[in-house]
């Protein structure tokens, strides 16, 4: 009886209400977006043409040459390169490490599980400046200070992503495993075959956040490499500030450059990426 | 073959079955080693030498001598460990004000019907995905005192604006308001999720009682959210105390800027400390202190949650 009435009610509410719903979410868009569309009209403008009051919204001219300054005065594409292998090996070698990690503490018995998780667990809960004094010693002991390496090789390990995957293989039902099991294929095979292809979202959504964290990090790269040529391009950006520090458009095209592969990630990714944040929730 | 023994299909792989004798995989060793050694190499061990490194003085060459807690009171008698400290809590405060916009937000995108959802979700999402040290230059371009556009913005309405990055007293807001704005897309992908794990019927009964959306905001979608609010208060709290790459990017350095101490974080002193001065004793007590900051405080909060979380 009352359903149609319900209906009509807040029909009448939502009309109304999703005209200021969409008018919040507009203002909320634009505040988060603006600076972006800022820093890309930006680095289209001339430097005396930014320093003009008051401001133009739209580049009298549309300069292209900012961004062809940035690897004038940077290895700038050194460094992008830098970042994607980097964020390429990490990404590779934490799926693989984790995976074999997180299946064992998942599927198997073992003498001392407990204790090996709850070891496991505890490197969670340290925060990663208080391992970096350490770290650079011990890069700066394998002599890896100023190379990709001394990027990658911590990054390949994480407790986090041992302990995502683990929650995800513990929930695949034995039946698959024992089936392979009577057809007489061993362990390594049964994890390859079998279990690997029956997590793969808990896979894509760990590639995400780690290809993010890689790409992302600043802390580190600032410690182990301190020269240009061996630096990820978020630690490149930083030295551009100091080198062209009045020079905003060259900056701001240099800052479109170094986040436009995350972007295009996310755009042919955004399922994965929505999907990696709400299983991650461990993110600074 | 124990193992070929039919039982009922078990939802974790780990729960105990006293029933069954065990069968004790000796390769799990082979599958764990990667990772385990990789963690205890780069990880355990770190972590372990950090806590035994801030009770001695480091020699140039390794030759560290124990100086008792020396690098822990000189910390403590250091001026900047102070206002670091002070200005790392004023960035956890306002850093909690994400939470609010990204729970407004997740619930405006929740209404029924609404077009435009992923739209308005990957504009929001952005500024979390775009380079920090990037999103660090584009706000330091819009705060700049003589041509930024807030400036411009402010000027409109005669409103004086300042220099701020570098004006003591601003330097801190403004780039925490980036830090909220960089984190709101993350936390609202959260939310979105926590509303859509409320059940409908919930509402609906609400609505036919009567309620209207503000009080179905305020008694229903609220306290449902509350284990959400409380776990994203716990990631957020942690991740701000850790505050550095816009602080970094944005107050640059001492002899730069001026307002450098008014907004400089504990990371950023670790990173002064340890990079810039060499002075891995006080580096190394500065992170250890850290750490017992984040740990009490994640612990202060697990206290409190029994008071306004609800489970059901």
């Amino acid at each position: 009886m009352s359903e149609t009435v319900l209906r009509s009610r807040s029909a009448r509410g939502s009309r109304l209400g999703s005209v200021v719903t969409h008018a919040v979410l507009v203002a909320g868009a634009v505040a988060m977006i603006g600076p972006f569309v800022w820093q890309v009209l930006t680095a289209f403008k001339s430097q005396p043409e930014t320093a003009s009051v008051p401001p133009t919204l739209l580049p009298r001219e549309w300069l292209w040459s900012n961004f062809s300054d940035v690897f004038a005065t940077l290895p700038f594409g050194q460094q992008l390169v830098n970042s994607l292998i980097v964020a390429a090996a990490v990404t590779v070698g934490q799926l693989a490490f984790c995976s074999l990690g997180a299946y064992a503490f998942a599927r198997l018995e073992f003498r001392g599980r407990e204790l090996l998780f709850a070891l496991f667990l505890s490197v969670l809960m340290v925060p990663k400046q208080l391992l970096v004094l350490p770290q650079y010693q011990i890069m700066s002991g394998l002599g890896l200070l100023n190379s990709l390496p001394a990027l990658i090789l911590p990054g390949l390990f994480s407790a986090f992503g041992t302990f995502l995957l683990r929650q995800f293989f513990a929930t695949i039902p034995k039946d698959f495993e024992e089936a392979a099991l009577l057809d007489g294929a061993g362990r390594f095979r049964i994890f390859f075959s079998v279990m690997l292809p029956l997590v793969k979202p808990a896979l894509a959504a760990l590639a995400v956040i780690t290809v993010m964290h890689s790409w992302n990090d600043l802390l580190w790269p600032l410690v182990v490499n301190t020269d240009p040529a061996s630096m990820p391009i978020s630690a490149g950006l930083t030295s551009l500030q100091g080198q062209e520090w009045t020079n905003y458009p060259v900056l701001m095209a240099g800052a479109l450059m170094a986040s436009i592969p995350m972007l295009l990630a996310y755009l042919a990714l955004q399922r994965q990426f929505v999907q990696g944040i709400a299983l991650s929730g461990t993110k600074g | 073959m124990t193992q070929l023994a039919t039982r009922p299909a078990q939802q974790h792989a780990d729960a105990r079955r006293p029933s069954r004798p065990r069968r004790r995989h000796h390769s799990a060793y082979l599958f764990i080693a990667p990772v385990g050694l990789g963690l205890l190499v780069f990880y355990l061990y770190p972590a372990v030498s950090t806590f035994a490194l801030s009770f001695t003085a480091w020699g140039p060459f390794g030759g560290n001598t124990f100086t008792g807690i020396a690098n822990y009171v000189g910390v403590f008698k250091l001026e900047t460990f102070w206002s670091a400290l002070g200005n790392t809590l004023l960035y956890m405060l306002i850093g909690l004000l994400t939470l609010p916009f990204a729970i407004l937000f997740a619930v405006l995108l929740n209404r029924e019907g609404l077009h435009g959802v992923t739209v308005y979700r990957a504009l929001y999402f952005i500024p979390f995905i775009t380079l920090p040290v990037a999103s660090g230059l584009v706000w330091k371009w819009l705060y700049n005192g003589d041509f930024g556009l807030l400036n411009q913005f402010l000027g409109i309405f005669g409103i004086p604006g300042t220099y701020w990055v570098s004006n003591p007293t601003t330097a801190l807001f403004a780039i925490g308001v980036v830090q909220v704005w960089s984190q709101i897309g993350y936390y609202l992908v959260i939310f979105i999720a926590g509303i859509k794990a409320v059940p409908k019927e919930y509402w609906e009964a609400a609505e036919i009682d009567g309620a209207n959306g503000w009080q179905r905001f305020w008694r229903i979608t609220l306290p449902m959210l509350t284990p959400t609010i409380f776990f994203c208060t716990i990631i957020n709290v942690i991740a701000t105390l850790q505050i550095f790459d816009l602080v970094y990017v944005m107050s640059a350095s001492a002899t730069a800027n001026p307002a450098f101490s008014a907004s400089q974080s504990i990371v950023s002193l670790f990173y002064e400390k340890a990079f810039v001065e060499a002075d891995k004793g006080t580096a190394t007590a500065l992170a250890f202190l850290l750490m017992l900051l984040i740990g009490a405080l994640t612990f202060v909060q697990f206290r409190l949650q029994r008071r306004w979380v609800h489970y059901v």
